[in-house]
Formats: C-alpha cells, sequence, structure tokens
C-alpha cells in the first residue's frame, strides 16, 4: 500500500513538471510553422482538414508568464489594452478572433502582421518568444488551465493590495 | 576594484556603520576571552574543591556575571542607537538625486533633472561625486531586489511599488562593487552594479559626455552595424538615443562602451565577451531575458564595430 502511494505521488510529480518546464535555449520544433496558414474557412470544393499545431508552451506555466511580460515589453498594451481587454486594436480576451483563433493563426497574426495597424513582428523578435504570446494570448480568454495560467494583476483585484493601500488610522471596534 | 568589505569603509555612512561593526567585535571578543578563561580556570580546578557551605559565594558570582551581561548589552544598545542617530543627522544638502530600478537581473540607473533633456540614463553603474551626498531613490521593476554596496552604506530593499531611499557619500575616489542582496531569481549572482566614485570635475564632465546622444556612426562597417541594431531584434529591447533604437526593457546602450562590465557586472567589457553574449546570452547567464539573437557572422562584426564607438 505505501509503496503505491508513493508511486502515485513519484508519478503526479513527473506530470506536473511540463508546467514549469524552461527553455532558454532550444527553439521548439514547431517554430516558423505559418506557411499554410488559413485566414478563411472559404475553400473550394471540400474543406481539407485543417492541421493544428500547438504552441509550445501551450500549457506551460513560465512560457505563458514570459508571453504576459513580453505583451507589456513589446507594447502590444498599447493597442489591445493592459490585460488584452482592447483600446484602438481589437480586444484579445474574447472570443471574436478577426484571422483565427488557431495557434498557428494567431502566429502567424504576429509574425506577419495584418492590415490597419497590426505591425509584423517577424525577424524582430524571436520565433518562440512569439510563440510565448500565443500562448499567454489563448489564455486571456479563459483557453488556458487554470493552475497554468497567468494570475490576474494586483491593480484587478477587487480591493486595493495592502502593500498599495495608504495609511488607515486604527478603528475603534468591540467593547472598551 | 577595491576590495566589496564593511571593513574597508569608503564613505561617510560605511564609516559609521563600520564603527559600531568594531565596537561590537571588540566587546564580543572581551566577553569571549572572560567566558573561554573562565571555562578553562573551572575545568582545571575541577569539582573536588567545591566546598558545600559555598551557597552565598556561587549567588554572588551569579550576580556579578548577570550585571556585566547587562551592562554590555546596554553598552551595544546605547552604540547602535548613537549608529542610527548619527547616520540620521547626517547633511544632504545640495545632495545629487538618482533613481535606481532593479530588474531581474540588472540596474537601471537615472540621473534626475528638472529638464527632460538633461537626464543621464545608463545602466549597472553608479558614478558619484566623492563629498557630495547622493540620495538613491529605489524602485522595483518586477520582484523585491536589494542595493547592498559594503564600501559605502548598508543595504537597503528594492520593494514592487513601493519608494525607498538610500543615502550616501563618498569620501575618497574609488571603484566599488555593490550587489542584489536579496534573492530574486536564478540570476541573482549575477546581479552586480560597479559604483564609481570620482572627484566632483571628473564626475560632472562623466555626465556631460553621457547627455550626449551617440554619436554618428563613421566607417562602413559601424554604419551597416547601426542599421543591424535598429532592424533586427535588438531595437525590439534596447535603447541607444541618437538611433531609431528607442525601447526601454533592457539596460541602455546609448554609451555602452564607456561601461567596465557587461551583464550587470557577470564578464569584463571587451570584444570578445560582447560577441559571446550577443550570439548567445543564455549560455552566460542561463534565464537572463535576452534572448539568442541569431545575427550572422557578418551582422554580428558589424555591430560589435557599431557598439565599440559608444563611448
Amino acid at each position: 500500500m505505501k509503496r503505491i502511494v508513493i508511486l502515485i505521488a513519484a508519478a503526479a510529480l513527473v506530470a506536473a513538471c511540463e508546467r514549469e518546464t524552461r527553455r532558454y535555449q532550444e527553439l521548439p520544433a514547431a517554430a516558423n510553422r505559418e506557411t499554410g496558414v488559413r485566414l478563411t474557412v472559404l475553400q473550394p470544393g471540400a474543406p481539407q482538414q485543417h492541421e493544428t499545431v500547438q504552441s509550445p508552451y501551450q500549457n506551460n506555466a513560465w512560457g505563458m508568464a514570459q508571453g504576459k511580460r513580453l505583451f507589456a515589453s513589446y507594447n502590444c498594451v498599447g493597442c489591445h489594452g493592459v490585460n488584452g481587454g482592447g483600446a484602438i486594436g481589437p480586444a484579445l480576451k474574447d472570443d471574436k478572433w478577426i484571422y483565427g483563433s488557431h495557434p498557428d493563426q494567431i502566429y502567424s497574426t504576429i509574425s506577419q502582421g495584418r492590415p490597419d495597424g497590426m505591425p509584423s513582428f517577424g525577424g524582430h523578435i524571436p520565433a518562440d518568444q512569439i510563440w510565448m504570446l500565443v500562448a499567454y494570448v489563448q489564455s486571456m480568454g479563459g483557453a488556458a488551465p487554470k493552475d497554468a495560467a497567468p494570475s490576474r494583476n494586483d491593480d484587478q483585484m477587487s480591493a486595493v493590495p495592502e502593500s498599495r493601500a495608504g495609511f488607515t488610522p486604527p478603528v475603534q471596534t468591540g467593547h472598551r | 576594484m577595491h576590495i566589496q568589505s564593511v571593513l574597508h569603509p569608503a564613505g561617510v555612512e560605511a564609516g559609521i556603520v563600520s564603527h559600531l561593526w568594531w565596537v561590537m567585535f571588540w566587546t564580543c571578543a572581551v566577553v569571549w576571552v572572560a567566558v573561554a578563561g573562565g571555562m578553562l580556570l573551572a575545568l582545571r580546578r575541577g569539582r573536588a574543591r567545591t566546598a558545600p557551605g559555598s551557597e552565598r559565594v556561587l549567588f554572588r558570582n551569579v550576580l556579578v556575571a548577570t550585571g556585566i551581561s547587562i551592562v554590555a548589552l546596554v553598552w551595544l544598545l546605547f552604540e547602535s542607537v548613537l549608529t542610527g542617530r548619527a547616520q540620521e543627522n547626517l547633511s544632504t544638502q545640495h545632495s545629487l538625486h538618482i533613481l535606481v530600478t532593479g530588474y531581474q537581473w540588472w540596474w537601471d540607473v537615472e540621473y534626475e533633472n528638472p529638464t527632460p533633456s538633461l537626464r543621464v540614463t545608463t545602466a549597472n553603474e553608479l558614478h558619484i561625486p566623492v563629498g557630495r551626498p547622493v540620495i538613491v531613490d529605489l524602485f522595483s521593476g518586477d520582484v523585491i531586489h536589494s542595493l547592498w554596496i559594503p564600501n559605502l552604506q548598508g543595504k537597503i530593499d528594492l520593494v514592487p511599488g513601493r519608494l525607498n531611499t538610500l543615502t550616501l557619500e563618498a569620501d575618497r575616489p574609488g571603484v566599488y562593487r555593490g550587489q542584489c542582496a536579496e534573492f530574486c531569481g536564478a540570476q541573482h549572482a549575477h546581479m552586480a552594479l560597479v559604483v564609481v566614485a570620482d572627484p566632483p570635475d571628473i564626475f560632472e564632465r562623466w555626465l556631460t559626455a553621457n547627455r550626449a546622444p551617440a554619436p554618428p556612426p563613421g566607417n562602413p562597417s559601424q554604419v551597416r552595424g547601426k542599421e543591424v541594431f535598429e532592424r533586427g531584434p535588438c531595437a525590439m529591447c534596447h535603447n541607444i538615443t541618437g538611433s531609431l533604437a528607442s525601447a526601454h526593457t533592457a539596460p541602455d546602450l546609448t554609451h555602452v562602451a564607456s561601461r567596465s562590465t557587461i551583464g550587470a557586472g557577470t564578464l569584463p567589457n571587451t570584444r570578445g565577451y560582447l560577441a559571446g553574449w550577443i550570439v548567445d546570452p543564455q549560455h552566460i547567464k542561463p534565464g537572463n531575458y535576452m534572448p539568442p539573437t541569431g545575427l550572422s557572422d557578418e551582422e554580428l562584426q558589424a555591430v560589435l564595430d557599431y557598439l565599440e564607438t559608444l563611448k
């Protein structure tokens, strides 16, 4: 019995590894798969099967957190809003996707750019960082598991966090 | 560079702190020698001589020992409070204001000025004038860091969402090392800071030189390097005033060639190390936020040629 419990615990530990995998050097194999991405569902004849390419950081907490950081660093926030709520660029946390919601479609949107404002980032930022952004953008709409998706910012919480609250004088409560 | 040590003070505040350190050291040394000596004496005399009627002597001895301990502790407390007061009462007139922001894993340094064009931004290097108080405002861009320049001052944390202030004054010129003293992630150990204390006239010259934008590239290779820098991945994060690169998520490189280290004190700033860093920063400092750039050989040499002009 004890052995089984230890085995299950070990298996659970191994399963949790992927969530925190950090790739500092290697480029994910799926990088640069943008060729062949369709921007429309209209096809002559019978529609071809869409080949789904996942971001290597799909369920990876670290990758998504990096994506969140890059979303601010590369000024995505400037047009899409701090949390992807949308401003002069379209919102990213809703379920409307102008150029497709598949990971490879989001990848090519970032890489190639899109008319009327979306700059093309291909060649300016490395492919694995685009995949991090893809994973983060997908997590905005709730597509990523909660245990891996980046948490809300402090300023989105319903109450001001203690560390940022100003001084409040102590209040007399209870019996004197 | 001077040895990084609290016991080699080179500033007013550090001198006060090191005085307290020596007071505590000698007080504790005397206590240690007395206790160790007393114990040796007791061991030598053994238990045979303990007379049964020595209760009163024992009581007296314990009383004396307690008294001495209390006096010693109050003495140390008194010295400690005096040190705090001495630090608190230092004049900050005609002080220089510097803004230091800690990031994973480097320091952003900004010399404040009411006129924006007279501000100076640099990274991982703090230049201060000798004999003039410097007020360092400390912010953090991500997690909690701590700035510690042992030869000049005690340490203080950089807390996200808060402003902390450190006052320091160097009393002799020299190059000192500072570092992050609060664990802040994978590369905490490679988050150092070079502090250069110069005589006021040399400092002013440095400040004036750093206000200038980067000089235009001279030869064709440098021109090509600037082009690669502006068009490639570099410009996504770095700023070089005087070029099209104007991002502020990574260290400012306007005068990078005048700095003595790269990667926040990780390596000396030479052409070879810089090349290694640009090609694969993840090999040198795994986990830092600069990705491998993937520049071709020709592009790399051109960028190096250009960066070397940024004195």
